[in-house]
């Protein structure tokens, strides 16, 4: 993950306190679900964003920035539009995904944690979607692509364009 | 249709439970009789299959086209719309099964539901078109149990996966759920007893180790502490495993019931369910089964009117493999980064928050209460000598029947691979099957006529893992595949032990050199050698076993990785730095067809006269080659 953090100059904080509150009860363990409700809300987790959850959770910023990039799920920069996971599980593989991953490479022109220039598309692997049945597959958003083929993949990138 | 969570009256004894359980019997008895009388004038129940699977196949879709025509008919009220997990069949999806005939529907679109609606529904008969067709006989097969794909599984573990509404606790509990936990609840002052059953169950933990279940529990039932902790392991992470998935998505009352059962033999207060965050639908079932579960009296304080209290927590996982490995999964829990620690101590003495802690996977937990409703003997009936009871495995890969399939241990993995899946795709040559995901190895054509238990596999260079079977043939490259492996193992690899950060980068580096044609003499024998240490010296067991799909494809492809290296060829055709896309003058007939398939415009060529493919742009996908196959003038070479 980048180390760049993005900065945005409107950001909404008063966002964050539904979720200071709801994980208020449960006093140990909160740190991933609290980061993964404020990315919920914002999309990433811009740096003021950080910076108060540890302020308020009494733990050094350091410590949340650890585990922020620690795990795959959290984005310190904004994504585009809509977010491409393609999967590079083990099914895909040998049904060819890594024609799939050239195919979305080429096609967008970025590489995988890119979002285009016009912040349509994000381009993520992902480690195995769990729809290995209908591999090669792709997700975008929350939708599911199975058996997919390079000319598909063009097709699909259309459809979410319009 | 499930009732509101508000509408579910507590249960505080198990007469309360059969007294429930045969209030909803007649609700669901046209799915088990077929000249049972109608419920409410409910006539029919169309049990469609939306696991992520099907989903993905368009089987909401599916749904809405059903509601609009029975809407449009006025047919709403006698026919229901069951939304069911997986049947494991996903290679046919989306499907449903039609009560009371018990019609079983593959391959669907939505504009095959007028015509099940009047053919079925009407007329009470079979659509054709829409059966499944044995392969060899070309006959359409009406009952699902009567295809080959479920012939030869023994389906106890999935018996209510794709045959109850997963949101709905009262149809669990119509199938005898929640009866093992009534049953535990009345020898509760015995506990001995109840662990007595999972000992004699002879199960073993089906994430991958295969450590005996009744002997894990009793170390954490016996360490000291007032507090302690169950986990139950959902982070499947081996890519090529989602038989968890399915059961949490088509039974997630199973899970809660054997993990309910565990605390109270282990003497636990809490559980956790870690789901990894791949897995929305799972999440959401899971969420809204607790609630049911919570208010109906299984959860919570005195459960069905005992005095024993429990509690199940969901923790979304964020993405970390590592997190599968049951030390850093506690970690995570607890909100730190996803690193193991050493052992001892062992999580049974010190675990999460320093509690002794047993933590098992999905299918483990679920597989309890089986055993305790009717005995550990009765599970032990199954399997083999070491190994006992049925596992669940994921086919996928050159297999014809992707899907999922239970079976008793001891089956020969050509029985599951040809009667059950069907045998390979386009009628490819069978190469090797992947088994136990990155930690795990590959058998060729002459281990797999061998029983399939835990210890074969080890013998053979595999291991059980989660049982993920990855079926490969001939167009596979076995070193790009091991490649494959230590891409995977090399990024997900936390980094806190030396031999596996820069083990996994080291031997990545080698294979990766192989299958670009710059491997040199001496590397296999290198490969080997840091094999063997990244297995003695890492910290856990991710570490130790990342190794394996290197070692299990030189003992049993040793030749591929030599062509790679001495003669700069790929045998499979499949690694793209070794091959090159070329067309046959005299036999291109300019038709274009390629040319409008390629991606990134490589092809050139006016109507009617041969084309040429731009070597430089090329990515080598492969588009041209198979749009071309009826001319057969495009070759790899």
């Amino acid at each position: 993950m980048s180390p760049v953090v993005a900065q945005s100059s409107a950001l909404d904080l008063t966002k964050l306190e539904p979720i200071f509150e709801y994980y208020k009860k449960m006093a140990r363990g909160s740190l991933i679900p609290v980061l993964q409700a404020a990315q919920e809300s914002y999309g990433y987790l811009p740096t003021a964003v950080l910076e108060t959850i540890a302020d308020r959770m009494k733990a050094p910023i350091s410590q949340i920035y650890g585990v922020v990039t620690f795990y795959s799920q959290f984005r310190l920069l904004p994504r585009g539009k809509h977010v491409i996971r393609t999967c590079q599980g083990t099914a895909c593989h040998v049904r060819d995904s890594s024609k799939i991953l050239e195919t979305l490479k080429s096609a967008l022109g970025v590489t995988p944690g890119g979002t285009t220039i016009d912040q349509m598309f994000t381009l993520e692997t992902v480690a195995c979607l769990g729809a290995c049945s209908l591999a090669p597959v792709m997700m975008i958003d929350n939708e599911a692509h199975g058996r997919l083929r390079p000319d598909r993949v063009i097709e699909i990138l259309d459809k979410y364009r319009k | 249709m499930a009732k509101n969570i508000e509408d579910l009256e507590r249960l505080t004894s198990s007469q309360d439970l059969e007294a429930l359980k045969n209030r909803v019997l007649p609700r669901i008895a046209i799915r088990k009789d077929p000249q049972a009388k109608p419920y409410n004038d409910v006539t029919h129940h169309i049990m469609i299959c939306c696991d992520t699977g099907c989903a993905s196949s368009g089987s909401m879709a599916i749904v809405d086209s059903f509601k609009k025509e029975l809407a449009a008919r006025n047919m709403e009220k006698s026919v229901d719309i069951v939304v069911i997990g997986c049947h494991g069949f996903c290679e046919m999806g989306p499907l449903l099964v039609v009560y009371p005939d018990d019609y079983y529907y593959i391959r669907l679109r939505p504009d095959d539901t007028s015509e099940i609606i009047e053919e079925t529904i009407i007329n009470r008969r079979p659509v054709p078109k829409l059966l499944y067709h044995d392969r060899e006989t070309l006959r359409p097969i009406v009952r699902y149990n009567e295809i080959g794909f479920y012939a030869k599984q023994n389906r106890i573990l999935l018996a209510n996966c794709g045959h109850i509404n997963p949101e709905d606790v009262e149809e669990y509990i119509a199938y005898d759920g929640y009866k093992a936990l009534a049953k535990a609840l009345t020898q509760k002052d015995q506990t001995d007893d109840l662990l007595m059953e999972v000992k004699k169950s002879g199960l073993r933990g089906r994430g991958g180790g295969g450590f005996p279940t009744g002997r894990k529990w009793e170390l954490c039932r016996q360490a000291p502490g007032e507090t302690k902790y169950i986990i139950c392991n959902a982070d499947e992470g081996d890519p090529g495993a989602f038989m968890d998935r399915s059961l949490m998505e088509g039974d997630p009352h199973r899970l809660l019931e054997g993990m309910i059962i565990g605390g109270l033999i282990i003497g636990a207060q809490e559980g956790y369910i870690y789901v990894r965050a791949e897995y929305p639908t799972a999440v959401k079932r899971l969420k809204n089964a607790i609630a049911q579960a919570e208010a109906i009296g299984f959860l919570g304080e005195n459960i069905l009117g005992s005095d024993f209290n429990f509690q199940i927590h969901i923790k979304e996982g964020a993405g970390a493999f590592v997190c599968g490995e049951e030390t850093a999964l506690m970690r995570s829990i607890e909100g730190q980064r996803g690193m193991p620690t050493t052992r001892p101590p062992f999580p049974a003495i010190s675990g999460l928050w320093g509690a002794p802690t047993n933590n098992n996977n999905v299918e483990t937990w679920a597989n309890i209460p089986g055993i305790i409703l009717n005995g550990g003997d009765w599970f032990a009936s199954y399997g083999t000598e070491k190994s006992k009871g049925t596992k669940v495995f994921a086919l996928t890969g050159k297999i014809r029947n992707t899907g999922l399939a239970e079976v008793s241990m001891g089956m020969t993995m050509r029985e599951i691979i040809y009667d059950i899946g069907g045998g390979i795709q386009n009628n490819k040559k069978f190469k090797a099957v992947q088994i136990g995901g990155p930690s795990g190895g590959c058998l060729p054509e002459s281990m797999i006529d061998r029983p399939v238990d835990y210890d074969s596999l080890v013998e053979a260079g595999a291991m059980m893992g989660s049982g993920g079977l990855v079926v490969v043939d001939e167009d596979t490259c076995m070193v790009a595949l091991a490649q494959f492996f230590l891409t995977f193992t090399r990024d997900e690899s936390c980094g806190k032990c030396t031999p596996c950060r820069e083990g996994t980068t080291r031997m990545l580096n080698i294979l990766n050199n192989i299958t670009k044609g710059k491997g040199k003499a001496g590397d296999i024998e290198l490969l080997e050698e840091l094999a063997r240490n990244v297995k003695l010296s890492a910290l856990c067991g991710l570490g130790q076993t990342s190794p394996n799909p290197i070692l299990s494809t030189l003992n049993y492809f040793r030749e591929e990785y030599k062509a790679h290296i001495y003669e700069k060829r790929c045998p499979a055709h499949h690694c793209v730095d070794l091959i090159t896309y070329w067309i046959d003058p005299d036999r291109c007939i300019g038709c274009g067809a390629c040319r409008k398939k390629c991606p990134v415009q490589a092809i050139d060529g006016s109507p009617k006269k041969p084309h040429t493919i731009d070597v430089g742009r090329c990515i080598k996908c492969g588009a041209c080659f198979g749009a071309c196959r009826k001319n057969q003038a495009i070759f790899k070479k």
